[in-house]
């Protein structure tokens, strides 16, 4: 018995070499490019300067986090990260499970599979794009879609990209229109899964379509919106900066609505130059980033084992 | 019509709730198509038509002033460039993400590679905490001097956790491991298992992060605007977005704007129009590709979405 097993993990062993060889390229391209800057973080605990690189600048403990937290700044980007991130989980998630639901509705399936097209098409745009759909239709000069709208109600042009106030509104909706169709390609998947047994039993028992939606379908794909929920969760520190920075065309006057944390990260860097605040910046958003998967993942463990990432 | 045919599905929705559904997903179609079709009208309009009655789904007048503007000037060889830098990023880091990345999804997705669990977790870890923009910012390009060159470019991006989960995902169901034993036991080698047996049967899965990968990389602005500032690495996104900035740092800075300097800067940029004709450019491509790739991915993502 004993022999066998020496003798199976030896073969294990020696069958693992030509398959390590070919992992080999992805694993070394994740140490460089994903292991390596995770000992950059360092970094924000240096008053880095160029000519002494990342290991020989001198250490500067926490003081570029005193600066960022010193500032409004540090508040305001949270605040902006949070507040969009919240409103894409919550109406992302309902509008994506929505559509799902409608899409699976649709008798005749090809229409269903043009609808399902139409709406993943945005995903695949890039925001540079999407921001020059965003200029057509809010420009002031020459006069974009949205004002020529208000011209024919006979009300003044808006300077969209004058005012903070339509932002958060503007970003939620454009951000929405991008993704929402893509989100629900996963719940439409998990949906159509769903064997017809279940349904048709429903329906001998009396049950209207509510009731099957609400009883059956979303229990029965509970698992995946529960890992999809926190994943998003997890991310929650983390915005995608295409939509903040193309959609607002970097106008500083809007700052206080579009600067998330990444956004902030790279004005630091780029604009600023002050690399050891941005990295600061960046090392916050990792932690607790890091942080709340964790313990997001902990609570869904208690209570639905099943559900965990790990 | 389906009526006469076969008897209705007692699990769908009736007649009349189908033609709602139909009416309420036309008018959300129409909501993800219009603003599109709205950049292409305006790359069409006359610059007259533009500065009387402002963007318009109906212009008084139609041109193709916008694109021969650009044959014109010299910035139809920035164009060229741009075009040129973003097919060869695109190809090449298309083929490197899809083959390096298929290759390491498919030793991850081998039940008796004994080092398959720590090396997932290593690869999924990436997901969890990443060291940020910063640090990687630094490491590039002071350490491995990658700023302002093409590498960087199809570097950036190139294999992500996300895709080489979902192939694993998608490989470890759809090839059964009997076939992959079986073929060793007719001698093949990894090699020869990789290219006969898991490339073929596959095909929806790569397809599915290959196309990603083609996106993501056509797509990418960001990448050349943290690293890049020789002018004949700038990609057509990069381009896009630097012609924004400029118009928009004009707008900002009224003084400067009203200056002849200015106006000066202003003649160099394109017109509205033309800004559109290039925002048309940009789009055109990943449109026509992607419905090509949609049925491909629908159920690559499916399969490979499916927890473990």
């Amino acid at each position: 018995m004993k022999r066998k097993g020496v003798k199976k993990s030896r073969y294990a062993v020696k069958e693992s070499w030509p398959v390590l060889l070919m992992c080999a390229p992805g694993l070394i391209y994740f140490i460089i490019f994903n292991y390596l800057p995770m000992f950059g973080i360092v970094l924000a605990f240096k008053n880095f300067n160029y000519t002494d690189g990342i290991l020989r600048s001198p250490w500067a403990g926490f003081k570029n986090f005193k600066f960022l937290f010193a500032t409004r700044d540090a508040l305001q980007i949270t605040r902006n990260t949070l507040f969009y991130n919240a409103c894409f989980i919550i109406i992302g998630t309902v509008l994506s499970i929505g559509l799902a639901l409608l899409l699976n509705e649709i008798a005749f399936k090809r229409m269903a599979k043009i609808y399902q097209t139409i709406a993943i098409m945005p995903n695949f745009l890039s925001w540079v794009a999407v921001g020059f759909i965003g200029f057509a239709l809010l420009s002031v000069d020459p006069t974009g879609y949205l004002n020529t709208i208000r011209e024919g109600m006979r009300l003044d042009p808006i300077s969209w990209y004058m005012e903070v106030k339509y932002w958060p509104a503007i970003l939620v909706i454009s951000g929405l229109w991008k993704t929402v169709g893509f989100s629900s390609v996963v719940y439409l998947a998990a949906l159509t899964g769903i064997s017809n047994d279940y349904l048709e039993a429903a329906l001998i028992d009396g049950a209207n379509k509510w009731q099957m939606i609400t009883k059956i379908m979303l229990p029965m794909i509970r698992s995946t919106i529960i890992i999809l929920l926190i994943m998003a969760i997890g991310r929650i520190f983390y915005t995608d900066f295409g939509l903040f920075y193309q959609m607002s065309r970097d106008t500083g006057m809007l700052y206080s609505a579009t600067l998330t944390i990444d956004y902030y990260v790279y004005n630091a860097l780029k604009n600023m130059g002050n690399v050891s605040m941005s990295a600061a910046a960046g090392v916050y958003q990792s932690v607790i980033g890091f942080l709340l998967v964790l313990v997001t993942n902990y609570f869904v463990r208690r209570i639905d084992p099943d559900s965990a990432m790990f | 019509m389906g009526k006469a045919k076969r008897k209705r599905n007692p699990l769908e929705i009736g007649k009349k709730g189908q033609v709602i559904l139909h009416i309420f997903m036309i008018l959300m179609s129409l909501c993800f198509i219009l603003p599109v079709l709205l950049v292409y009208i305006i790359s069409f309009s006359s610059e007259s038509s533009i500065n009387e009655i402002g963007y318009s789904f109906f212009p008084t007048g139609w041109s193709l002033d916008a694109y021969t503007y650009y044959i014109k000037t010299d910035m139809v060889w920035q164009i060229v460039q741009s075009y040129g830098i973003t097919i060869v990023v695109a190809a090449a880091g298309t083929f490197c993400s899809a083959l390096f990345t298929t290759m390491l999804s498919y030793g991850l997705s081998r039940k008796n590679f004994i080092w398959r669990k720590p090396l997932s977790f290593f690869v999924y870890f990436t997901m969890l905490f990443n060291g940020g923009l910063v640090p990687a910012y630094i490491i590039n390009s002071r350490y491995l001097h990658l700023n302002d060159t093409i590498l960087i470019l199809i570097f950036s991006g190139m294999i992500t956790a996300y895709n080489t989960i979902i192939l694993r995902t998608f490989i470890a169901s759809s090839v059964p491991d009997a076939l992959i034993e079986s073929a060793k036991i007719d001698g093949a080698s990894e090699w020869n298992i990789f290219i006969k047996i898991i490339l073929p049967l596959c095909k929806p899965g790569i397809a599915t992060i290959a196309f990603f990968a083609l996106n993501q990389y056509w797509n990418d602005w960001f990448t050349g605007l943290i690293y890049i500032t020789n002018p004949k690495l700038v990609s057509i996104q990069y381009l896009l977005t630097k012609i924004m900035n400029s118009v928009q740092y004009l707008k900002e800075n009224s003084q400067l704007a009203n200056s002849p300097e200015g106006r000066e800067m202003m003649k160099m940029f394109p017109s509205e129009a033309g800004r559109m004709a290039l925002t048309v450019l940009v789009l055109t491509p990943i449109l026509f590709a992607y419905p090509f790739f949609q049925k491909y991915f629908v159920k690559g993502l499916t399969v490979g979405s499916v927890k473990e």
